[in-house]
């Protein structure tokens, strides 16, 4: 158990913390013809949008209400009716997400009645899912924005049902924010490998993977679960959670459906990876097929391959809480240490946390921690780049955002073949960056002078050892 | 800020778009937005002085989703890379903690971090429960001894142009005319070379473009006082009333800067760009001609044949290369003239050219250098920019950032020309890095392979039918 340690100072400096709103639109942009709009000034959204595009290298539908000084002191709900007006004439999407931020939640909107009031305004549009969310900047950070962002998604688009199993070979997966598309894609291979059909939810695995569409141009996403498919999840054999930061969601979808559900706080590592498998063996009654098997005899074999890197290895991680536990888990499971653990807001699994103490903070918190436990690897996203230079140590980058570092999204760390690459990255950068011995020359040894220093550089591809 | 102020701010006398719709106080529309917000617009106008601690004041969205986002340069300190913000809790909101928060976070920035100033950055949330941030800056400055600068930017002020105005509006209450220059140092003297004092305005030294024109400068006899903001330290933005002349860069966002400074201390200023030959050459001899110094109008001929020369026979090659290839520009205001004629310099042709925040003056200035039939678009939305390069044949985009992927996924070559851009243009050596990511973009050959179906999905369509023919 982990002690949290709270954050303990009035300025935050080298922030770690995207916000709710982040979290909201990110879950959004997993469902298919769908677009955000972010209920605050129009830099909310400008900023998402940046944010999102860099990390993943893709286009981004996200909107805003656009408030401006008259409508934040007068009334800004007209701003919502209007725009949502707009979207729907504009595009007809299939799902508008309308997550509320700072601006609008210190003015004091009362979102769901706003869309009731859509509704009754404009019958015109019912086929569009309007799913409003109360995201405010000041709490929380992207990970619990993104599963309030699918618990409202489940409120809004899931009926109360009793039809549990009709649907024998559907699966939901409700997918926390840690995931990557990478990750998704390999989830949904992992579970139709047992015969069953996965309901991923959300799916930025197939809206926000970064592959080339025969349309050239659309406003809304090009991707993700269907609007049909979130209907019939009341209809699903079973619901697998993946990540401790989506059990209300998780809680809401059973209450409603009575569908029943596995849970799993992350899907890293040989222990996480037997799990999963094993509740899929349970859910489908079909036996492991025999390349899963092969894949688990190739991750152990990896294991004690990377053993003498990864072994003693003292490692500083900051991330949201699901990662940061997922990470630490994976990590100490092969004989490493978490020196530093650093998440940016409060998480029920932060306690689960294998390490001394979880700090609530930055990046700045990160950088002491580290420095005070030796870190000997950093793991975080693109804003450590810096933080990792002046300690010395190298990076590998995780989480939110990684816009320095091609394909960081695409990464895939789950799954017995995900953990195997984990593992190599890990025992690549400890082994690119270890330091050798200082060199002792004995005060005996003659005729050696200035032989040291006439050495050619070494050039690129010169192996170390 | 009250209404007054910001109609204030938009109101600018000298900038010529002034009498037609402006841009900073244009309605947005819900649902139908893009761009920047005021403190977006202020913090890239300052963020790249690079001694001061930047304190965002608000919850963590502002700094927290966007720090350490942008591509200037700093050739000493690094401390503008560290984003500060106070984060604002829930807490903080609701009881009214934030002023005492900003007030021991600008101690802790002090303490840890030692910067030459603190400035303080307010947004949505932070205004509209009240804060004083001139209050806390005042009492502050008095208690710390470092000097401290309120910004009052909040987002809902408007747009990201508003913003840019708003900073300068802060640089020049609270910054500038605070200390007297240093003499120009002994050791910098060379005989014979008057050392003119300048200000560049709106040069954000992106991916560190300006030092590609920086030793110009320097041979010229040119001193910048300061810049606002490239590559700029505190000290130096303190001085900058002392220049005699002041040169506005591609950007007329923060022109009320300029104006102010001619109306109060009586220094002239001129609009230029460091993009292209010609553009270059331009702004060299402004400054000559405004300084009235026979010396340096004669080494600034000297300097602009010598480098002309020098970057004409380096180009040669790749102009062969590039000439006659149709490009398409889609950019705001003053900034597209400024490339067209940087691409012209390259015998390429430019299509048509975005001219959505452009006056009639800038469209007059578009058809002088293009000619009567140039295409203008006003339309920046994916489809209407695919669109016009298809009707135009071109064979690239450019255009900032938030096209780049309306480009690739209509698998077309790209020229990213906005502040996030990882490449510097300036000056004459910065051509040279231009037509390199110009020619590599357009000749690539992974055009040819993105465009190509499956071989599998010709069979399909063609050979499918005809395989079932025989069996």
């Amino acid at each position: 158990m982990a002690e949290i340690l709270k954050r303990s100072k009035p300025l935050a400096v080298n922030p770690l913390k995207a916000s709710q709103p982040m979290g909201a639109a990110l879950a959004f942009l997993g469902l298919k013809n769908a677009i955000p709009m972010l209920h605050g000034s129009q830099g909310c959204t400008a900023f998402g949008k940046v944010f999102f595009v860099r990390h993943f290298r893709e286009p981004i539908p996200l909107q805003t209400t656009a408030m401006d000084q008259v409508s934040t002191i007068m009334s800004a709900d007209e701003n919502v009716i209007e725009g949502l007006r707009v979207i729907c004439e504009k595009n007809s999407p299939d799902v508008i997400g309308l997550p509320t931020t700072g601006l609008s939640e210190t003015q004091g909107v009362d979102i769901k009645r706003l869309v009731r009031r859509f509704r009754e305004l404009h019958p015109e549009f019912a086929a569009t899912a309007v799913v409003p969310v109360n995201t405010p900047d000041f709490s929380g950070c992207l990970e619990s924005g993104f599963a309030l962002a699918l618990e409202a998604i489940i409120d809004v688009m899931v009926q109360e049902s009793a039809l549990a199993g009709r649907r024998h070979k559907q699966v939901n997966v409700l997918c926390s924010s840690m995931l990557t598309p990478g990750d998704t894609e390999s989830i949904r291979d992992w579970i139709e490998a047992f015969g069953l059909r996965p309901v991923l939810l959300p799916d930025i695995g197939d809206s926000l993977d970064g592959h080339l569409v025969d349309v050239e141009t659309t406003p809304l996403t090009f991707g993700g679960t269907q609007k049909s498919e979130i209907e019939t999840m009341g209809e699903s054999v079973a619901t697998l959670v993946i990540g401790r930061s989506l059990a209300k969601a998780a809680d809401l979808l059973k209450d409603r459906t009575g569908v029943p559900d596995y849970r799993f706080d992350h899907l890293l590592g040989l222990d996480a990876c037997d799990a999963f498998t094993s509740a899929l063996a349970k859910i489908s009654g079909v036996p492991v097929p025999a390349r899963i098997d092969r894949r688990r005899a190739q991750l152990q074999d990896a294991m004690v391959d990377t053993h003498f890197m990864a072994g003693f290895l003292r490692v500083a991680i900051a991330a949201d809480a699901d990662l940061l536990v997922a990470l630490g888990a994976f990590l100490t499971g092969v004989g490493a240490e978490v020196v530093a653990a650093v998440a940016p807001a409060r998480a029920d699994v932060l306690a689960a946390m294998p390490a001394a103490s979880v700090r609530i903070g930055d990046l700045e918190d990160l950088e002491r921690a580290a420095l005070a436990g030796r870190a000997q690897l950093v793991i975080s996203n693109s804003h450590a780049v810096a933080s990792a230079e002046r300690l010395g140590v190298p990076l590998l980058r995780a989480g939110f955002p990684q816009y320095d570092w091609v394909g960081g999204y695409a990464r895939t760390w789950v799954g017995y073949r995900g953990a195997r690459a984990a593992l190599f990255d890990v025992a690549n950068l400890f082994t690119g960056s270890h330091h050798d011995t200082p060199a002792y020359r004995s005060i005996y040894r003659t005729g050696a002078a200035g032989e040291s220093q006439d050495r050619a550089a070494a050039g690129a591809g010169v192996v170390r050892h | 800020m009250k209404a007054a102020e910001i109609a204030q701010l938009l109101n600018e006398p000298a900038c010529v778009h002034n009498n037609k719709d402006k841009s900073g106080c244009a309605k947005t529309k819900p649902g139908a937005t893009a761009g920047g917000c005021s403190f977006d617009g202020a913090q890239i106008a300052l963020l790249p002085i690079a001694d001061v601690a930047h304190i965002v004041h608000g919850p963590s969205a502002c700094a927290g989703n966007a720090w350490d986002n942008r591509g200037t340069r700093s050739s000493g300190p690094t401390l503008y890379r560290i984003g500060m913000t106070t984060d604002l809790t829930e807490e903080d909101v609701i009881m009214g903690r934030g002023e005492k928060r900003l007030f021991h976070a600008i101690k802790q920035a002090i303490d840890d971090y030692a910067p030459k100033a603190v400035f303080l950055y307010s947004t949505c949330v932070a205004a509209l429960i009240g804060d004083d941030l001139g209050a806390v800056a005042r009492a502050a400055t008095e208690r710390w001894g470092v000097p401290v600068v309120p910004v009052d930017c909040a987002g809902f002020y408007g747009t990201k142009n508003l913003g840019n105005r708003i900073a300068g509006e802060a640089m020049f209450r609270h910054v500038i005319g605070t200390r007297e220059p240093e003499p120009v140092p002994e050791s910098a003297q060379r005989a014979g070379i008057k050392v003119h004092d300048v200000n560049l305005i709106g040069e954000y030294n992106i991916a560190g473009e300006f030092w590609y024109v920086a030793p110009l400068f320097d041979e010229l006899g040119l001193r910048i006082l300061g810049s606002l903001s490239g590559d700029a330290r505190f000290h130096e933005v303190q001085t900058m009333h002392r220049a005699k002349v002041s040169m506005v860069v591609c950007a007329k966002a923060l022109l009320n800067v300029a104006r102010k400074l001619e109306e109060n201390y009586g220094m002239p200023f001129f609009e230029g760009s460091f993009y292209g030959i010609t553009d270059t050459s331009q702004a060299f001899r402004d400054f000559a001609g405004l300084l009235r110094d026979p010396g340096l109008t004669a080494r600034t001929e000297a300097m602009i044949a010598r480098e002309e020369a020098k970057i004409r026979a380096a180009l040669l090659p790749w102009a062969e290369r590039l000439k006659g290839k149709r490009a398409l520009l889609y950019t705001g205001g003053v900034k597209s003239w400024s490339v067209v004629s940087a691409l012209q310099d390259l015998g390429m042709t430019v299509v048509a050219t975005g001219t959505k925040k452009s006056t009639e003056e800038d469209k007059a200035r578009i058809r002088e250098i293009m000619g009567d039939d140039a295409k203008m678009i006003t339309d920046g939305s994916p489809t209407a920019l695919l669109q016009a390069y298809k009707d135009y044949q071109a064979d690239i985009l450019i255009a900032g950032g938030r096209n780049l992927y309306t480009a690739l996924k209509a698998r077309i070559p790209f020229l990213d020309i906005n502040q996030e851009r990882e490449f510097g243009y300036a000056g004459y050596d910065g051509m040279l890095e231009l037509v390199r990511q110009l020619a590599l973009t357009i000749e690539s050959p992974v055009w040819d392979k993105v465009r190509k179906p499956a071989p599998w999905a010709a069979q399909k369509a063609v050979g499918e039918p005809l395989m079932a023919a025989r069996t």
